[in-house]
């Protein structure tokens, strides 16, 4: 979690973020799986290639890869958010206690809960940035907070969404899913942010090394307060696609779903360094796709769902330390 | 008995194990202003009283059905015609798992795993895991209906309300659904298989508490944690026979499923109280650690509730305690493969198929320890005949 | 904060009042807060400060404390540790299944799980020094490959019992007259809080674990071989963490979830007891404290009422302000 390694190459980041930041062999990666999984499943007698399956899977990977996305962000920056999880549940109960299951109240649904996801991302982000604290003790803490408001409020579902919300969770344009819209616009609007913004250049520098950053007139502790608003603001569309699946949100609906530490494996899988200063949203979306393959396979072969944990386990440190064998030439020996 | 348990498996989430973690040892003292003698406080939201009156009377009911297999009994069943549903030819039978995140799933999951093995017109039995996620559930479902292969689709929802419109969309596209265990907001399903339920399983503890309890005796109620449905009603039910009755609940104390914090509840308990008389249980999983509580402080276990795990019953006999077990059957995992061949052979099956809910007691206690299997094993499984008994319950030969 | 000069000899009144608050503002402030919450809970409830009820209080502060002082070693070293709640559930489930109730299994049973903790530190140690994968995922995927292998091999559930004298060390003592029972887990407290206090504090080794997480470069230039060092502290964290598992087995007998959520909890008492994530700070004798501290906190919130869901809620700000005050006394002394 040290990010204070200065590389020889930080300045150069600066001018041209994610030097050795390309998603193309986290890809490559997800077509071997791809192709594996797919004759795997054929030579079992199931059916991979079809539009059904596809589209399966494709759902399967939008709650975990919108909030993927978000915790994408913040490790870029150096940073890492544990308060996901429990962002998402804040926002699935509040969506469904505000709509009610009345139509005319979705706006303002939707409205409270951005309004709570960087109200949250605001307190994660200064706690970090003014009172210094390491991101996991901070968001750890915000974390706690939340759970115990939340589970102090709510016991159980409560409320619901009307049935026009719940296209987001189960329309289709066409073959694709709406919800799989969601997730490739909020993919295409973070590409777009990291690469093509101020603010993406920043990042990159400021997780690459925070001094040398400053010492170039970056304004770090702003860029990390934003990349935690961004994150939390991707945990409310996690929350928000689920409540539309669930139809009504509970206080466990999130720390059920692992988002928390799911999202940080999925990006350090797709090659987000958890140092900092490394990582594409591209690969995220590739490292949330490979994870929903290979589920895929071990829903097939009905995979003893001890031996998934095992296996999960193993694939996130082979990738990890696959990653680092890769850049170690780029990176000091202490 | 779901979210207790919810962690173990799933990729941790790092605030569910907080949630359920992060107070494990803390003694749970009600505070010196309070609890003795305040009571057992304010009915909560989850109570139903026409539910309560019903599972009250189902208990005297005489199922029907053979005595000896249980799983095949139902208490005043409506039947309903199947006919539309017959098939010829062998069956892929589809179930969509919330998860076997905890030892009593563990069980049951075995149980109906083996039950499969039995029907020679079985072609395969087809489960995916949900690992305790809704999200995760309802995409199982429709990866299910996607495949085309099933000819009957057995849901165990992770959670109530989630799982409803998935289970909809099941009914909507044709196939024979069962449901068992937890219920779903439709009766879309062709048949809801449950034991009779968690009204009668706090009522039957309360009762032997309050018949064997001296009156005015103190009295300690353990719960696992509020908000859950199942449990919220073996509470509410225990709470109302709790109230008419002459004694003195002097604590209503939250234990996360903990056995570390139910040890350290009870004896600051004894340390207040000086004795205890009773402990009513919400679950059986803590109860020897309740009981093993009594003994490290030097004093007799009092009257206690428990469940059909291995471990108390053995404690149970051992120490000749007074006790009794109520039980929420982990033979129902047997009763959904049956139920799918019956309805594809075009059997009437109840709609709502209720099961007989034993209670373990002094009288029968003796053919439930069961030494040769492991401490958590419940023993209502009805799986005592089936092959690979007990090697594949964990057990030894 | 180390107070070396000598009052002179002839010290007015007023000198020695300024040196008692010199000695105390030498004090880790962690134990003022410490003594201060148990004040609190004393004067709520007086029974608490017998020697019986508090020495049942550090019987259950035990396996919290022992797993601290190990984690502690690791975060000084600039490491996490997340597997330690995974290697506690997995020691109870193994030592059930392998005793069996057998008291004749316990002589072997103990040294055989000592090293496999021993091994499992190895194991996190090399995966995050050689292969460079950070500690959080490389001690996460220990943490999943744990829980999945330890339930693989029991079949889902715990199977077998734990012998009487395996559970005494967690469960019984030795009885003193007129004090009542002296627990073992509260003895075998000591001697590990001493011990590792020792081996931090005056050893070599224990200078080397400060400068590894401080200034690994710095470290490394001086001939400290660092990778050897954090390695060597992944080691003493796995077996603290098979001791807290012994401890906690023999107190409530075979349960399937026996380590949840404590990998969390013993990184919030090494927080709170002054640590700072990243390294080079922190103590054993503060970490122990730490332990004892949010032990106590939970006592003193549940005296005064509160319900579960906020005690959650005050844990998240207790951690959050630990730490903002380490990294303020962390900014002032330079």
């Amino acid at each position: 979690m040290t990010t204070s390694t200065m590389s020889p190459s930080a300045p150069l980041r600066l001018a041209a973020p994610g030097t050795g930041s390309s998603s193309a062999p986290v890809w490559f990666v997800f077509g071997g799986v791809f192709a594996v999984a797919w004759l795997l499943v054929e030579l079992n007698g199931g059916q991979f290639m079809t539009v059904d399956n596809l589209q399966n899977m494709a759902v399967r990977s939008v709650a975990l890869g919108l909030v993927a996305v978000g915790q994408t962000i913040v490790l870029i920056g150096g940073s890492l958010d544990l308060s996901v999880a429990y962002m998402v549940s804040v926002t699935a109960v509040s969506a469904s206690f505000v709509m009610q299951g009345d139509p005319d109240r979705m706006a303002l649904g939707i409205a409270v809960t951005l309004a709570l996801g960087v109200g949250v991302g605001l307190v994660n982000g200064l706690v970090i940035t003014r009172l210094r604290i390491n991101a996991f003790i901070a968001t750890l803490g915000t974390s706690l907070v939340m759970s115990g408001i939340l589970n102090a409020l709510f016991t159980n579902f409560t409320g619901s969404v009307p049935r026009e919300f719940q296209a987001l969770g189960y329309n289709a344009l066409g073959p694709v899913p709406v919800a799989v819209l969601l997730l490739l616009a909020v993919v295409a609007l973070a590409w777009y942010t990291l690469r093509r913004t101020r603010f993406g250049y920043h990042l990159y520098a400021v997780g690459g090394s925070a001094e040398v950053a400053r010492l170039s007139g970056v304004r770090t502790d702003r860029v990390v307060v934003t990349a935690h608003v961004l994150c939390s603001l991707t945990a409310v569309l996690t929350g928000l696609f689920l409540v539309s699946r669930l139809r009504s949100g509970a206080p466990w609906v999130g720390p059920d779903g692992g988002y928390d530490l799911e999202s940080i494996a999925a990006a350090v899988v797709g090659g987000t360094a958890l140092a900092g200063g490394r990582g594409t949203v591209a690969g995220t979306l590739a490292g949330v796709l490979i994870l929903a393959v290979v589920d895929q396979v071990f829903n097939e072969f009905e995979v003893n769902a001890f031996l998934k944990t095992l296996i999960r386990g193993v694939i996130i440190v082979g990738a990890v330390a696959l990653y680092a064998l890769r850049n170690r030439r780029d990176e000091e020996v202490f | 008995m779901r979210h207790p348990l919810r962690t173990m498996l799933a990729v941790c989430g790092a605030a569910a194990l907080l949630a359920t973690g992060c107070t494990s040892t803390a003694p749970e003292e009600g505070g010196d202003d309070g609890p003795a003698g305040s009571g057992t406080g304010q009915q909560s939201s989850f109570f139903v009283q026409a539910d309560y009156d019903e599972q009250i009377a189902q208990r005297a009911v005489t199922p029907t059905g053979p005595a000896d297999q249980p799983w095949l009994q139902a208490i005043s069943p409506q039947l309903v015609d199947t006919a539309k549903y017959k098939k010829a030819g062998k069956h892929t039978i589809c179930f969509s798992n919330a998860g076997v995140n905890n030892p009593w799933r563990v069980v049951g999951w075995t149980t109906m795993q083996a039950e499969a093995k039995l029907h020679p017109e079985i072609a395969a039995l087809t489960a995916v895991d949900a690992e305790g996620k809704d999200d995760k559930q309802i995409s199982d479902i429709d990866g299910l209906l996607a495949s085309k292969k099933c000819s009957a689709l057995i849901v165990s929802p992770n959670t109530t309300a989630a799982l409803t419109p998935a289970v909809e969309k099941a009914c909507q596209a044709g196939l024979p659904v069962i449901v068992f265990d937890r219920g779903v907001n439709t009766d879309c399903p062709v048949t809801f298989i449950h034991p009779i339920g968690g009204y009668a399983f706090g009522a039957t503890a309360a009762e032997f508490l309050t018949d064997k309890v001296k009156k005015d005796g103190k009295i300690l109620a353990l719960r696992i944690l509020p908000g859950v449905d199942v449990l919220e009603t073996r509470w509410a039910a225990a709470k109302v026979i709790f109230d008419k009755a002459d004694v003195d609940v002097v604590g209503v104390e939250f234990t996360d499923g903990d056995a570390a914090k139910v040890k350290t509840i009870v004896n600051d308990y004894l340390e207040r109280h000086g004795s205890i008389d009773g402990v009513w249980m919400d679950a059986g999983a803590t109860s020897v650690a309740a009981a093993e509580a009594f003994e490290d402080a030097g004093q007799k276990v009092p009257v206690i509730t428990g469940e059909d795990q291995q471990d108390f019953l053995r404690l149970w006999q051992e120490k000749k305690l007074t006790a009794v077990a109520p039980t929420y059957p982990t033979y129902q995992w047997r009763t959904p493969i049956v139920a799918a061949l019956d309805i594809l052979a075009g059997k009437q099956v109840p709609k709502e198929w209720v099961l007989p809910q034993p209670t373990i007691t002094e009288e029968n206690l003796g053919q439930y320890v069961l030494p040769q299997l492991p401490p958590l094993h419940y023993a209502l499984c009805g799986c005592e005949k089936m092959p690979g008994f007990p090697q594949n319950w964990g057990g030894d030969q | 904060m180390t107070v070396t000069a000598p009052p002179p000899a002839t010290a007015a009144p007023e000198r020695s009042a300024s040196r008692a608050w010199r000695l105390l503002r030498a004090v880790p402030p962690i134990w003022l807060v410490l003594a201060a919450v148990i004040v609190l809970i004393a004067w709520r409830n007086p029974t608490f400060v017998e020697p019986a009820p508090f020495l049942a209080f550090l019987r259950r502060c035990a396996p919290l404390a022992v797993l601290a002082a190990g984690q502690v070693f690791v975060i000084i070293a600039g490491e996490f540790d997340l597997s330690v709640g995974a290697l506690v559930t997995a020691v109870v489930v193994v030592a059930a299944r392998l005793s069996d109730g057998d008291a004749g299994n316990t002589w072997w049973l103990i040294p055989l799980l000592l090293a496999g903790g021993a091994l499992v530190g190895l194991v996190n140690g090399l995966v995050t020094t050689r292969l460079r994968v950070p500690s959080f995922i490389a001690t996460l995927g220990m943490l999943l490959v744990l829980s999945g292998a330890v339930f693989l091999w029991s079949g889902g559930a715990p199977r077998g019992s734990l012998a009487d004298n395996f559970r005494q060390f967690g469960r019984f003592g030795v009885e003193i007259p007129g004090l009542g029972q002296l627990p073992y887990a509260v003895l075998i407290l000591v001697a590990i809080g001493v011990g590792l206090w020792l081996l931090l504090s005056h050893t070599r080794f224990g200078h080397q674990v400060y400068a590894a997480g401080g200034n690994p470069r710095a470290a490394g230039l001086s001939g400290v071989d660092v990778r050897r060092v954090r390695t060597a502290a992944f080691v003493i964290s796995g077996l603290s963490a098979v001791v807290a598992g012994v401890l906690l087995g023999g107190f409530t007998g075979v349960t399937a979830e026996a380590g949840v959520g404590y990998e969390f909890q013993a990184i919030a008492a090494v927080v709170l007891g002054g640590a700072v994530l990243g390294g080079g700070r922190g103590s054993v004798g503060a970490a122990l404290a730490g332990a004892l501290t949010l032990q106590s906190v939970f006592t003193l919130l549940n005296l005064l009422g509160l319900a579960k869901s906020l005690r959650d809620a005050v844990q998240g700000l207790i951690i959050i302000g630990a730490a903002a005050y380490a990294a303020h006394r962390l900014r002032r002394s330079g």
